[in-house]
């Protein structure tokens, strides 16, 4: 009986296919996910990275509702042009908290993993509102409505819970404050910055969209883009010790 | 069989068991709008409140309507085929098609003159561009698979479809997913995994939907009457049942209420971009090459009315095929910090992809051997030709751009959207048009299409659209990549990031206007066959060619 003729089982049988087709189809997805769940290399160690403040998670989701993914990404690859033009090349640590990621695959606009502290909070204000009033040549949407829409301040806290439900390292403190928190990173004047400093060292505490009242989508979206790729000091990070 | 007025009339398990599930349904679905915690949440609840009772009504009137058998499943030794779900998913293929077409035009638009934004947040390219692609691969390429696969397997099997109301709850259930989700991006619900942005409850409805189509599919071809499984059910059986693993494996997110649309992914960063692209890709694979090779390998066959070229060959691509797609994922995230070993995985094995890719389009291409002389006289099948012809292609520039050298001047240009469009306007549309072409005929019971001619004007409009459309795409990705790491020559970066897209406004407006064309051929296409169902020769009696099986 030749070869050919063993294939008659799978053509004659439909369970036997299905069940062939499943054990085929299974190998390259074990071997190339699951490693990463447990190899140690897969995510660097380094100092500084830390979950989102409620604001910024908030901004976050503002991101990805809007589809900025679409255009920006946010995966600086190690290459000289790269480097040179968005700073560091990204690591995978700086993305372990990111439920979803937002690496992107397409740069009709620039990368934005470092965009944080690259230009003022006005700057972000206007180009978000009228993109071409700053860069006449641009060819992204505005947003004008952000201005106009405040966030949802109730819910933040459940946010945080389900975050920390699929692996953000959000403490109880955090989330029974998620709601003041979200209120004192927008308004310098808030009695409860200290606390918030606290909880969130080094985030950045401002009026970010320049006008008082509570605060908008606009606030939220411009604290994201704020601290993008400014958590971890670079100076201090030692590549050596990361090489994979 | 007995007199059907003799026997009693009862309801059957699918009846009893779905009019009051679908009313219980609806009534949680009021609670859900009540309770909404946000305006789309509240909006979709509604819909599928809607949606419940009519289907709740529409089982018991069928019920209250119909003669006390079931439809027999053979009428004169012949086997009496089920037709009706077919009919309405390619009707809507047609629709989907060109609402999908459209929202494409508008966005390729809006990057060469962004005022069409309109800066309203529902017009926006970031919300149009998921529109855009869920409506031409799922709600197009799904309807015209689902069509396409519930009329193939009962041919080739000679056998009525399985089941009696799970069909049906398959083509709706699965169009009722398709509402859910492109109302959804225009309201902001999104998850954003590419070409995997729809909510977690819209995923939930599409998991039950899908295990449904697996189970029709399959026990379709447990009850066949022919020894052999036909070669195109491998394929339409591999597509759905890897199809149903992917969306499972990538999709497990928590959601924030169960009143509110929106959910957290179960994975983060590194693992989560491996899963995304390792669904992505076979995405790809499986649901717009694995299944259109399943169309390939049915209408090509019966409209050159030649036999398949290579049985052997067929069976080496298939296995090889499948079990080398899966591993390809990795090559979206190359430099990326996904670690360097599984992007060398995923580079060897894009290219060694390459053959079993190939084996297909030489299956197909060489089936026509001894029957050449047809392309020029069918343009029917010439489009089916054409469109194994791209499959090549894009199955030869996909390996080249995965291996990482290329990789880093193609990654993040329009190099992957031109690469992308040849494989989804080349292939999967043409391939789609000429089973469109062939199908309706069949399933309406006419001789042949309202007119040979304008197939012809189809397929040239839309051939010329879509060289336009790759070539600007070409052009430009590669334009931007040197662009980017161009250097003068004191050592400084030569361009700023807004030179390059100043740079793409003339590719922009081609690719606009190669879309235009495409979106003409299929208007001419809905038009034709519009006017087949309408207006062409009804026969008097079923072909005697059509009940007999492909091989």
């Amino acid at each position: 009986m030749s070869l050919w003729n063993r294939h008659k089982i799978f053509e004659k049988n439909s369970i036997i296919l299905i069940a062939g087709i499943l054990a085929v189809i299974a190998v390259g997805g074990l071997v190339e996910i699951t490693p990463l769940f447990y190899l140690k290399s897969t995510i660097e160690v380094v100092d500084g990275v830390r979950p989102y403040t409620p604001l910024e998670l908030t901004g976050r989701n503002i991101y990805v509702r809007e589809g900025c993914y679409l255009c920006h990404s946010q995966m600086i690859r190690p290459l000289r042009d790269e480097v040179e033009r968005y700073g560091h090349y990204s690591l995978a640590a700086e993305s372990m908290y990111d439920h979803p990621f937002q690496w992107g695959s397409k740069r009709t606009g620039p990368d934005l993993a470092r965009v944080g502290a690259k230009y003022s909070d006005d700057w972000h204000v206007r180009h978000l509102t009228d993109p071409r009033a700053i860069v006449p040549q641009s060819v992204m949407p505005g947003y004008p409505a952000l201005a106009a829409t405040e966030v949802n301040i109730d819910d933040i806290a459940a946010h945080l819970r389900t975050s920390r439900a699929v692996g953000v390292p959000y403490t109880d403190d955090q989330i029974a404050n998620a709601k003041a928190d979200l209120l004192a990173q927008a308004d310098p004047d808030n009695a409860g910055i200290d606390a918030f400093q606290k909880r969130y060292p080094k985030a950045a505490v401002r009026n970010f969209d320049g006008k008082g009242g509570n605060p908008t989508e606009l606030d939220a979206l411009v604290a994201y883009l704020q601290m993008l790729g400014t958590l971890v000091d670079f100076k201090l990070y030692d590549e050596k010790a990361n090489l994979r | 069989m007995t007199n059907a007025s003799a026997s009693v009339k009862s309801m059957t398990f699918g009846e009893a068991v779905l009019w009051p599930l679908f009313a219980v349904l609806a009534f949680l679905c009021l609670i859900g709008a009540g309770f909404a915690h946000d305006t789309p949440f509240a909006f979709h609840a509604s819909l599928a409140c809607v949606a419940s009772i009519a289907a709740s009504f529409v089982i018991l009137n069928r019920y209250y309507d119909r003669p006390a058998e079931l439809p027999p499943q053979e009428i004169n030794g012949r086997p009496n085929y089920s037709l009706g779900p077919i009919k309405f998913a390619s009707v809507a293929a047609i629709f989907w098609g060109i609402a999908g077409f459209t929202v494409g035009l508008i966005i390729a638009s809006q990057l060469a003159w962004p005022s069409l934004n309109f800066d309203l947040p529902w017009t926006t390219f970031g919300r149009l561009r998921p529109l855009h692609t869920s409506a031409v691969i799922f709600a197009f390429g799904g309807n015209v698979l689902i069509a396409t696969s519930f009329y193939v397997v009962q041919k080739t099997c000679r056998t009525r479809l399985s089941g009696d109301l799970a069909p049906w709850f398959v083509v709706l259930g699965y169009n009722f997913f398709i509402v859910i989700a492109g109302t959804g991006y225009l309201l902001g619900v999104t998850q954003s995994k590419e070409y995997a942005e729809p909510e977690w409850y819209a995923d939930l409805w599409l998991t039950i939907v899908w295990v449904t189509y697996l189970l029709v599919f399959l026990m379709t071809l447990v009850k066949r009457k022919e020894p052999h499984i036909f070669v195109a059910n491998w394929f339409y059986l591999a597509f759905i049942v890897t199809i149903a693993v992917l969306h499972l494996g990538n999709n497990p997110a928590l959601p924030v209420s169960v009143f509110g649309s929106k959910s957290y992914i179960a994975w983060g960063g590194v693992q989560d971009a491996m899963f995304q692209w390792w669904y992505g890709h076979n995405a790809v694979g499986f649901f717009l090459t694995a299944g259109f090779l399943a169309i390939m390998y049915y209408f090509i066959p019966k409209r050159a009315e030649r036999p398949i070229y290579s049985y052997r060959l067929s069976i080496i691509h298939f296995w090889a095929l499948i079990f080398l797609y899966i591993w390809a994922g990795p090559h979206h995230l190359h430099y990326t910090a996904l670690p360097d070993w599984a992007q060398t995985l995923g580079m060897t094995f894009s290219i060694m992809l390459w053959m079993p890719s190939w084996g297909g389009m030489i299956n197909g291409l060489m089936t026509l051997s001894g029957a050449w002389d047809k392309l020029r006289t069918d343009p029917v099948l010439r489009m089916l030709v054409v469109s194994v012809a791209f499959y090549g292609m894009a199955t030869f520039e996909g390996p080249m751009m995965s291996v990482k050298v290329v990789n880093s001047l193609s990654h993040y240009t329009d190099w992957t959207i031109g690469h992308v469009h040849s494989g989804a306007l080349g292939w999967v549309g043409f391939v789609s048009f000429g089973a469109l072409y062939c199908l309706v005929p069949w399933l309406w019971n006419r001789k042949g299409l309202y007119s040979l001619k304008l197939v012809n004007w189809h397929f040239w409009i839309s051939t010329i659209g879509i060289v336009l459309y790759i070539s600007a795409m070409w052009v430009s990705g590669i334009l931007q990549g040197l662009m980017w790491r161009a250097y003068t020559s004191l050592g400084f970066l030569e361009y700023s990031f807004i030179e390059s897209v100043e740079a793409m406004h003339p590719f922009y407006i081609i690719r606009a206007a190669g879309g235009a064309l495409f979106l003409i051929g299929a208007l001419i296409m809905a038009f034709n066959l519009w006017m087949t169902v309408n207006a062409g020769e009804a026969e008097e009696t079923q072909a005697a060619g059509l009940l007999q099986p492909a091989e």
